[in-house]
């Protein structure tokens, strides 16, 4: 049994509980949702926060509901929940494709989108997710509350913009009629961390790009996205010979490490083949057909 | 044949004897009521942690344990200078080496044992090994096995008088003059080098131990992770200088082995000391990384092969060139002969006459250990040898390696067949395998569907693989341990109501023993399995016995298990006689019960003679009362399984994804005793031989450090990587053994590997690739430019 070091903790009741928490112990103190990112490295000791202020009792944020034009997922969403979704399954299929080679349903069930994105890890999925979709990230402070764009969300490898005494609380994603998404994923094993990962909608006017979003995990991709991609293919015809054209230039833009999971040559790949896959998959569901 | 159900069932719904029944043991583990050691608890009892090597190569300067010996809950800070001075600072290894317990000099793989703490909880023990402060000196490291006898290589084993390198031993087998010959004038020799990179068995439940020393009767009582009790009962005597009859080991249920948990680790060996040093129990469990990163792997062979044939695909010879990464200290478990465990069997199921391998071992700063992970003592390496090895000869003759193989398997009536290295096959019929996995397979149609996918563009592989196993280890005059012969003892006892129990040598770690033992002797006696109580894993309530290991239980303990009820048997018989007051050449038996030849009315049921042994009965002259016997049995050759394997897979040729389609898997195992639990050792097997063909690997990088050192890193398949397995049978009876069985547990992790490997490689139309086969060593290959080092960091 792999113990972590000696820790304090204590159930926060409230948002307002938990950011008074957060004050009071300072830098120190992390919040605990699902665990499943923050325990293992506890119990390797690569994390050892003293105070430990555990989240799963604020019930108020675990919702994916329609509001004012968008989709509002509270942080406290778990990925189970966003699976099963109907309402971003009608919207974005890219939810659903990405849960479902999230770990496996034990980690599902606890683990919350709001601790997937403050994890911050470089290989996360929902991470490329919300900068496919440039998802907004409403973080809430004794202060008040403001709104930081996906793609300004990170700062670094298991590093974001939310500070010591604030809290993510939602993420918002605009309504796009007449769009498609998809997400493609190549892991080693079922449950494994992302080799390379890309997910893309789709929004088209007609046979063109009416505006597309590329996401990229576990390849260095800036903020995982690709807007020099974007930019190429808004307002060209959606056609395989473009969307390979954009493919490349995910494959040239992106900076991968050569790791146990695979040589950067095949991460490098692998950008390109799944921004591909992905972005032929949003289109032709953009178009309506059934892929 | 093999499945009773056409007889009556026993009161509790079970077969009398073979067949299908759920496992006994079920019962406890499904309700979570299993008492694996973790679950010991003793009054008193405290709590070691290791402290281990952040290194792989360096020297100990100084080893500072004051601030840890200040916490409040240490009760102990044990070194190796400490285990010096109680001379136990190094232990033998089962290979004739010797193995550090706790580090004196230098460490010489990443996570060795430097220190151990013993505190009153766990927390505590964790949280102390930060407080020792250890200055190393680090050296270069020996982390790729082909650089350990360079001429600059670092020398590992400087403890050992007189070592000016890293080798371990050359070893070889086999006819070389005559191999070469064959070889020089054959049509067609086609080589190919290959790895098999180092893996680990990585079993559910990691390895621990709780013991306790009694100071005042002297009695130590250990509590361990084991698959063979009797044997560390044996070694901890010789090694710690305990009287043997002081020591009980208890292996209570074992969450899993694989040949993890044969030898005996560092801590067990601290728990023991920590015990003594404190007067109180002592538990250690080591945890998931520690596990991975110190206890026994498996594998780690790099094996230079070469085919001769004909060009009309006659197989002539195999010769290979093996170098053998043992780690750190030589800690093989295998059989004292046999250095390279029973490798030189690599000539498989094929009918040639000439045959060679030499193999040189080397020290690498790497965890030892080397026999584990269900290989038959290297079986499994010879295997994937042979069975690549012929895929690359129809690779090179354009031929169906279906046809190659049938067109070489031995005959049936080639049986008992004596290999070129040596080896006496029992029996089998191979091509009657082959035929039924084919069939099951639809191989015509399979090969068909792959004309029009690669029309197609599309990446679809068909791979076969037949192997032949060697499992049940003795014959105690060729094989032992340590000195310690491989034979197994066996008691039986029947109470007077008729229940019986039986005392096994050998210790189940989820094979099912308590159930299929139970069978053979309802088999034999005709006794309810329901009321047979198997006793095992604890030496002082079970005869001696080397364990199990190397699928050894059902080919030794099976037919001690037999032979034991046949002895109970003969002297219910003399019983009956009194009984029935008849001669005892007037009985006639029917199963669970002795007659009168001609008047099958008078007779005694074996619970009935039970009764009678234990009574009032006058019995014959020279028979004592109760029914018991004891035997040991002595196995006169291994058995020899085989099976016909064949995976189909489809290869995403954009991402180089793997996904294995079908598996079918044709096993020849003898009778089976009961299907059920052989089935799901098959399964279980072969998911272990997608794993290591298609994500398994311990690498190492340039330092030395381990780089599969979590579950996150070190990647087992789950049911998502592994198809509906499609089993079939053929039973070729083991001649000499008494019930006909042959082992079975690790066939299908022998078997596998290298039919998903090949079928792999033949979607992908190249000759060969190495393991794991992962997404990105598939593209790699496509693209040719193949990771030609699994066994060493990406770059």
């Amino acid at each position: 049994m792999q113990v972590p070091a000696p820790f304090e903790y204590e159930r926060a009741t409230s948002v307002d509980h938990a950011l008074a928490l957060l004050e009071r112990h300072g830098p120190e103190a992390r919040l605990i949702a699902g665990g499943h990112s923050l325990l293992p490295m506890m119990k390797l000791r690569l994390a050892r926060p003293e105070m430990l202020i555990d989240i799963n009792d604020l019930s108020d944020l675990d919702y994916i509901k329609l509001d004012r034009g968008e989709i509002a997922i509270g942080a406290m969403a778990r990925h189970a929940a966003i699976l099963d979704s109907p309402l971003l399954a009608e919207h974005y299929r890219i939810f659903r494709e990405a849960e479902k080679v999230i770990a496996d349903p034990i980690v599902r069930n606890r683990g919350t989108i709001g601790g997937s994105f403050c994890q911050a890890d470089p290989s996360e999925d929902l991470s490329a997710v919300g900068s496919a979709l440039r998802a907004k990230m409403v973080i809430r402070s004794s202060s008040g509350t403001r709104t930081v764009a996906a793609r300004e969300f990170h700062d670094g490898p298991y590093q974001t913009m939310v500070g010591p005494s604030e809290i993510l609380v939602e993420i918002r994603v605009p309504i796009r009629p007449g769009s498609g998404s998809a997400y493609e994923k190549v892991e080693r094993r079922a449950g494994d961390w992302a080799i390379a990962a890309a997910g893309t909608f789709v929004q088209l006017s007609g046979d063109n790009v009416a505006d597309c979003g590329i996401g990229i995990t576990a390849v260095g991709a800036d903020h995982f996205a690709c807007a020099a991609a974007e930019d190429f293919l808004i307002g060209k015809p959606a056609t395989v010979e473009n969307f390979a054209a954009a493919a490349q230039i995910c494959h040239d833009a992106v900076a991968p490490q050569s790791d146990q999971r695979g040589p950067a040559d095949y991460k490098r790949h692998l950008a390109r083949e799944l921004t591909s896959r992905a972005l032929n998959r949003s289109a032709a569901r953009a178009r309506g057909e059934d892929v | 044949m093999t499945v009773t159900e056409d007889r009556p069932l026993s009161p509790a719904g079970n077969p009398m004897g073979f067949g299908r029944m759920i496992r006994k043991e079920d019962v406890r583990f499904l309700r979570g009521k299993g008492n694996f050691v973790d679950d010991v608890n003793l009054p008193g009892m405290l709590h070691g942690a290791v402290l281990r090597s952040p290194y792989a190569h360096a020297r100990i300067v100084s080893i500072d344990t004051s601030a840890a010996e200040a916490h409040p809950k240490v009760k102990a800070v044990i070194t190796g200078k400490i285990l010096e001075g109680l001379k136990l600072a190094w232990m033998p290894t089962l290979s004739m080496d010797v193995q550090s317990v706790l580090c004196t000099d230098k460490v010489r793989f990443q996570g060795q044992e430097v220190a151990f703490v013993v505190a009153e909880d766990r927390y505590a023990a964790r949280d102390a090994l930060e407080l020792i402060e250890v200055e190393y000196e680090p050296l270069p490291t020996v982390y790729d096995a082909r650089k350990a006898l360079d001429a600059d290589a670092p020398i590992i084993r400087d403890d050992l008088e007189g070592r000016t390198d890293n080798k371990i031993y050359d070893w070889e087998a086999g006819d070389k003059a005559k191999c070469d010959e064959v070889f020089a004038s054959a049509e067609v020799v086609v080589k190919q080098s290959m790895i098999y990179p180092r893996v680990h068995p990585a079993p559910m439940e990691t390895c621990g131990a709780v013991a306790s020393m009694d100071k005042v009767t002297g009695q130590l009582t250990i509590w361990t992770t084991t698959q063979a009790p009797h044997a560390h009962r044996t070694l901890y005597a010789l090694v710690a200088g305990l009287p043997e009859h002081k020591i009980r080991v208890i292996s209570p249920d074992i969450g899993g082995g694989f040949g993890n948990k044969v030898g005996i680790y560092p801590g067990y060996v601290c728990a023991i000391v920590g015990s003594i040093v404190t007067g109180k129990p002592v538990k250690w469990m080591e945890d998931r990384s520690e596990n991975l990163m110190s206890t026994s792997f498996a594998r780690d062979y790099h094996m230079d092969g070469e085919i001769a044939a004909t060009k009309d695909g006659k197989i002539l010879g195999l010769r290979v060139n093996v170098l053998a990464d043992h780690g750190a200290f030589n800690g093989v478990a295998q059989p004292t002969k046999y250095p390279a465990g029973f490798f030189h069997i690599f000539t498989g199921s094929y009918d040639y006459s000439a045959a060679h391998c030499n193999v040189r071992a080397v020290y690498t700063n790497k965890a030892p250990g080397g026999v584990a992970y269900a290989c038959s003592f290297r079986i499994t390496e010879a295997v994937y040898l042979v069975e690549r090895m012929v895929d690359c000869l129809a690779f090179e003759l354009k031929m169906d390696p279906a046809e190659l193989r049938m067109k070489n398997l031995l005959r049936p009536e080639q049986f008992p067949y004596t290999t070129p290295t040596g080896w006496e096959y029992d029996s089998g019929d191979y091509p009657r395998a082959l035929k039924e996995a084919m069939r099951i397979a639809g191989y015509d149609d399979l090969r068909k569907e792959q004309v029009a996918k690669r029309a197609n563009g599309e990446m679809m592989g068909i791979g076969l693989s037949f192997f032949t196993e060697g499992v049940g280890a003795g014959p105690r005059k060729h094989m032992d341990i340590l000195g310690l012969g491989m034979a197994d003892g066996c008691e039986l006892r029947l109470h007077p109501t008729g229940k019986a129990q039986l005392r096994i040598s050998v210790q189940s770690q989820g094979q099912g023993h308590e159930t299929t033992f139970a069978q053979i002797v309802a088999q034999e006696l005709g006794i309810p399995p329901e009321d047979i109580e198997v006793i095992h894993g604890d030496t002082d309530n079970t005869p001696f016995g080397l364990g199990t290991y190397g699928s050894r239980s059902t080919p030794v303990s099976g037919a001690a298990a037999a032979v034991v009820a046949r002895r109970v048997k003969d002297k219910a018989k003399l019983i009956a006689s009194a009984a029935l007051e008849c001669s005892v050449d007037d009985l006639e038996w029917e199963q669970g019960r002795w007659f009168v030849k001609g008047d099958p009315e008078k007779g005694k049921t074996i619970q009935e003679l039970a009764f009678a042994a234990h009574g009032n009965l006058e019995l014959p002259e020279g028979v004592e009362g109760h029914l018991d016997a004891s035997v040991v049995y002595d196995p006169p050759n291994l058995t020899y399984p085989f099976g016909a394997y064949i995976c189909v897979v489809d290869v995403d040729k954009g991402t180089g994804h793997v996904k294995v389609r079908r598996f079918i898997a044709v096993d020849d195992c003898g009778p089976r005793i009961n299907p059920m639990i052989v089935e799901g050792q098959i399964h279980g097997g072969l998911a272990d031989g997608i794993g290591m063909a298609l994500m398994e690997v311990m690498a190492f990088d340039e330092n030395g450090n381990h780089l599969g050192g979590s579950f996150m890193d070190y990647l087992l398949p789950t049911s998502m990587e592994c198809p509906s397995w499609e089993l079939g049978e053929t039973v070729t009876p083991s001649p000499h053994h008494p019930i006909g069985v042959k082992g079975v547990g690790e066939s299908a992790t022998v078997g596998s590997p290298p039919a998903v490997v090949n079928a792999v490689l033949d979607a992908l139309q190249i000759r060969h690739a190495e393991m794991p086969l992962t997404p990105a060593a598939v593209w790699r290959a496509i693209q040719d430019n193949p990771i030609s080092r699994p066994d060493l960091a990406i770059e």
